[in-house]
């Protein structure tokens, strides 16, 4: 993975320094709330209902087990000792000072973290695809574009005040794990005729108020040009998205108020003045960065894991875990192991800094010290020799961090919700936790894959949007309320759900969804997951069990 | 309000040679004058014809294309921020400066947030107008906070991937 | 509707309450809502309002200070909002986490 250089380092220390500034003058009252604001946002730190908030980037989701143990003693030492992994592969603190955020911060720089641009009107984490250099199938590693754009991005001059949020996903496989077409720039990286590798390039996809599945404005954009065609969208969303309604200013709608012949004109416009310019990255640096990419020294392993079998063979425990949370790796002999932090009971996607630490412990031993956050919530060991999952099965156990559901039912995306976040209108944790602990494991793995995710506000942090059954909390005359939709999806084949109907209230949801699934079992044909099934059917079976017939 | 001037390694207070006239009031007979685009899109041959410089203050949502053609004869560009939050200046002071080649002074008015001045510097902006007059001294701090630019711009600051090839810029 | 004034300390984050006996000339932040200085009406909702914004400028403690409905009195005060409940108690999935493992009922 990257390792900064000097520049990279002194660019991040300055960052510390110059926020401790700021924070002093706050504190003395030498600026207002107001003035100071901006400057707190661009430091990823946020006021919420209990305290505040602060979110550390952790770029396209790659760290290392030094970094883990980091965020496991910031949680220790600054926090209540646990964090929240976030949709966009980040982490939250949910109890910060103000006061101690300087220091945090400090501490985060000692490891080549930090917290810039997550949050406020800039470029974002640029995430990916959590499988990214293991999967098999992939084009290339995104990760190296994925960089390269995290520091044409940093403190970028001409984009720090743009119109609003701006997110970019890149992926390297044809199976999206990045939900790339529900951003406002998506990347998918490909091959033209000649063999070429390059980017397929989406605009303006995005959940929140006005939902969107991105369009593809270039079919293929060679890597010489990636940074420079990067430029001139921003170029031409920086002067023509919106500015008078926040409702209204993400690039998603500008794209659909130009329309997409005209957006697309205008960035071919742009580009055409700058290809050629400084922005074309030289091979040396591309390379440079590339190195840090590669693979680590897999051992020549051939395919069967008889140990693992033979687990599989005495244990259902393990060989469910095996079955679900183990994906296939490139090199033979090796796994992609998920460990779930969705444990029945739990709030989605928190981790205690024990189990950071346990889990930072583990990618030592057995995955080349690396590990991967998931936009769904999850953590990932990317390297893990096949036989010597029964080793680390174990100790995850141990640990309670070894449910083995993931990408069924209660592996659910959940925001933070009323229980912390100040902008939602309802509670979002007890829902998930309601609907886990309804069904068993066996009752889980009947059902199959289904991805329920779930919003505690329009703001779709939880990314209800795109879920196999999303839940939208509103406020509906004081009290929390309910909407479900159904038939969402964030991959390659990304949809919007559809709304069921009238919305429901916090003890009546669980009802809901368990007649949602009943439907779908009773209805499916052979070898159809939930989705398929929605796919075939549409809305009016599952409206129809939910409503009753009028 | 004050006006400060970026310059190589420093800032300095200079006095402003420019009055902004509103676009129903008269001109003065001499001296220099910033007007609105859309006056000088009326007035412009009067107006580049007196005795006196003049210049075009460019609200946030007038581009510089409308004053590309005549730019040679500006004597400054100055572009409003009517509230920090809006960015589109940047923008725009970029193309002035490197689409344009705009050698005249860019000057950044409205809403300028003191913590925004490096990127304008970057962008371009090489004027600004801060309504706190003591602010000189921050502005110097703020100046030189953070060592490592990434982004190649128009203002050839070094940037870490020019370090890291061994180049500089020429002195 | 009775009205109490609700912010964030600036420090900290935390939830605090204008407190009963606040005046213009002695402002005080109170950590639990029972303590908290209850206007009747709109008018004197506002006067304690102005206090909380003129200090949070002035002594720079707090922040976002604002006006909330609330029932009840004394130990039994409470918001009529949920969200404010929650403020005032802690997330309701982590008992153990906020005011309410310091103590604070609603």
């Amino acid at each position: 993975m990257y390792r900064y250089d000097e520049h990279d380092h002194a660019l991040v220390q300055d960052r510390v320094a110059q926020f401790r500034r700021q924070v002093e003058r706050r504190m003395a009252g030498e600026i207002t709330e107001e003035q100071f604001r901006p400057l707190r946002l661009m430091n990823g730190l946020y006021l919420q209902l209990h305290a505040y908030m602060l979110r550390v980037a952790i770029p396209y989701g790659t760290l290392d087990s030094r970094q883990m143990r980091k965020l496991a003693y910031i949680g220790r030492r600054y926090d209540k000792g646990y964090g929240h992994f976030t949709t966009r592969q980040n982490l939250q603190y949910n109890w910060p000072k103000l006061e101690e955020t300087p220091d945090i911060l400090a501490e985060l720089a000692e490891v080549e973290m930090h917290a810039i641009q997550t949050s406020g009107n800039c470029i974002r984490n640029v995430t990916s695809d959590q499988y990214a250099g293991a999967a098999k199938g992939e084009i290339e590693d995104p990760r190296i574009w994925c960089e390269i754009a995290r520091q044409w991005s940093t403190l970028h001059p001409e984009f720090s005040f743009l119109p609003r949020k701006f997110k970019i996903a890149i992926t390297g496989c044809e199976k999206d794990r990045a939900a790339v077409k529900v951003h406002d720039i998506g990347m998918i990286m490909k091959r033209d005729e000649a063999g070429e590798v390059g980017f397929e390039v989406i605009v303006g996809g995005g959940l929140g108020r006005t939902p969107f599945i991105g369009k593809t404005i270039r079919e293929f954009l060679p890597k010489e040009h990636f940074l420079s065609y990067l430029e001139a969208i921003l170029r031409v969303y920086n002067q023509l998205g919106r500015r008078d309604n926040k409702y209204k200013a993400r690039i998603k709608v500008t794209l659909h108020e130009t329309g997409v012949e005209e957006f697309t004109r205008l960035v071919e416009e742009e580009w055409a003045e700058i290809k050629d310019s400084t922005l074309k990255l030289p091979k040396e640096e591309v390379d440079r960065i590339a190195a840090h990419f590669s693979s680590p020294p897999f051992r020549v392993l051939g395919e069967e894991a008889r140990v693992a079998e033979a687990r599989c063979a005495e244990d259902a425990g393990f060989a469910a875990w095996r079955r679900h949370n183990i994906a296939e790796h490139k090199a033979s002999g090796y796994g992609i192991a998920n460990i779930s932090l969705k444990p029945v009971g739990e709030p989605p996607g928190d981790a205690t800094s024990d189990q950071m630490d346990l889990m930072a412990d583990l990618a030592d031993e057995f995955s080349f010290g690396e590990l991967r956050v998931t936009h769904t919530q999850n953590i990932v060991l990317p390297h893990v020799e096949l036989d010597r999952l029964p080793e680390l099965y174990d100790k995850l156990a141990e640990a309670g961090l070894a449910s083995p559901n993931i990408g069924l039912l209660s592996d659910i995306i959940c925001c933070p919700g009323l229980d912390y976040c100040a902008l939602a209108n309802a509670r979002s944790i007890p829902i998930a936790t309601q609907l886990a602990e309804r069904y068993t494991q066996e009752r889980q793995e009947e059902v199959g894959e289904l991805q329920i995710k779930i919003s505690g506000c329009i703001n779709a942090c939880g990314h209800h949007h795109v879920g196999h059954i999303g839940i939208l909390g509103v406020d509906r005359r004081g009290e929390e309320h309910y909407q479900i939709q159904i038939g969402g999806s964030a991959s390659e084949d990304a949809a919007l759900g559809k709304i069921l109907g009238r919305g429901f209230s916090a003890d009546q949801v669980v009802d809901v969804v368990d007649k949602i699934i009943d439907t779908y079992l009773e209805l499916r044909e052979d070898g159809e997951e939930f989705i398929d099934t929605f796919r075939r059917l549409g809305n009016d079976p599952f409206k129809e069990r939910v409503y009753g017939t009028d | 309000m004050a006006l400060i001037e970026r310059r190589e390694g420093g800032a300095a207070a200079i006095d402003d040679r420019f009055e902004r006239v509103e676009d129903e009031v008269a001109l003065p007979a001499s001296g220099g004058v910033i007007v609105s685009l859309a006056r000088f899109e009326a007035e412009r041959e009067a107006l580049l014809a007196r005795e006196g410089d003049v210049g075009v203050w460019l609200a946030s949502n007038e581009p510089p294309k409308a004053l590309a053609d005549v730019l040679d004869r500006l004597a400054v560009v100055a572009c409003d921020f009517p509230a920090f939050s809006d960015g589109r200046a940047f923008s725009y002071a970029r193309l002035l400066r490197e689409r344009y080649d705009y050698k005249g002074e860019i000057r950044a008015i409205g809403d300028v947030l003191l913590e925004q001045i490096p990127f304008m510097v970057r962008s371009g902006f090489n004027t600004f107008e801060i309504d706190d007059p003591t602010a000189l001294d921050e502005f110097r701090a703020v100046c030189d906070e953070v060592r490592v630019v990434y982004q190649p711009t128009g203002d050839g600051q070094t940037t870490a991937l020019q370090r890291r090839l061994g180049q500089h810029r020429a002195p | 509707m009775a009205q109490i004034v609700i912010a964030s300390r600036l420090g900290d984050g935390r939830v605090v309450f204008l407190a009963k006996g606040s005046t213009a000339g002695e402002v005080v932040w109170a950590a639990l809502i029972a303590d908290s200085a209850v206007a009747a009406d709109d008018a004197a909702a506002g006067e304690l309002l102005s206090i909380g914004e003129v200090d949070a400028n002035a002594r720079h403690l707090i922040v976002d200070p604002y006006l909330i409905d609330v029932e009840g009195d004394g130990e039994t005060l409470r918001p009529t909002k949920y969200r404010e409940v929650i403020r005032c108690l802690g997330p309701t999935i982590r008992l153990d986490l906020g005011k309410q493992a310091e103590g604070a009922e609603a």
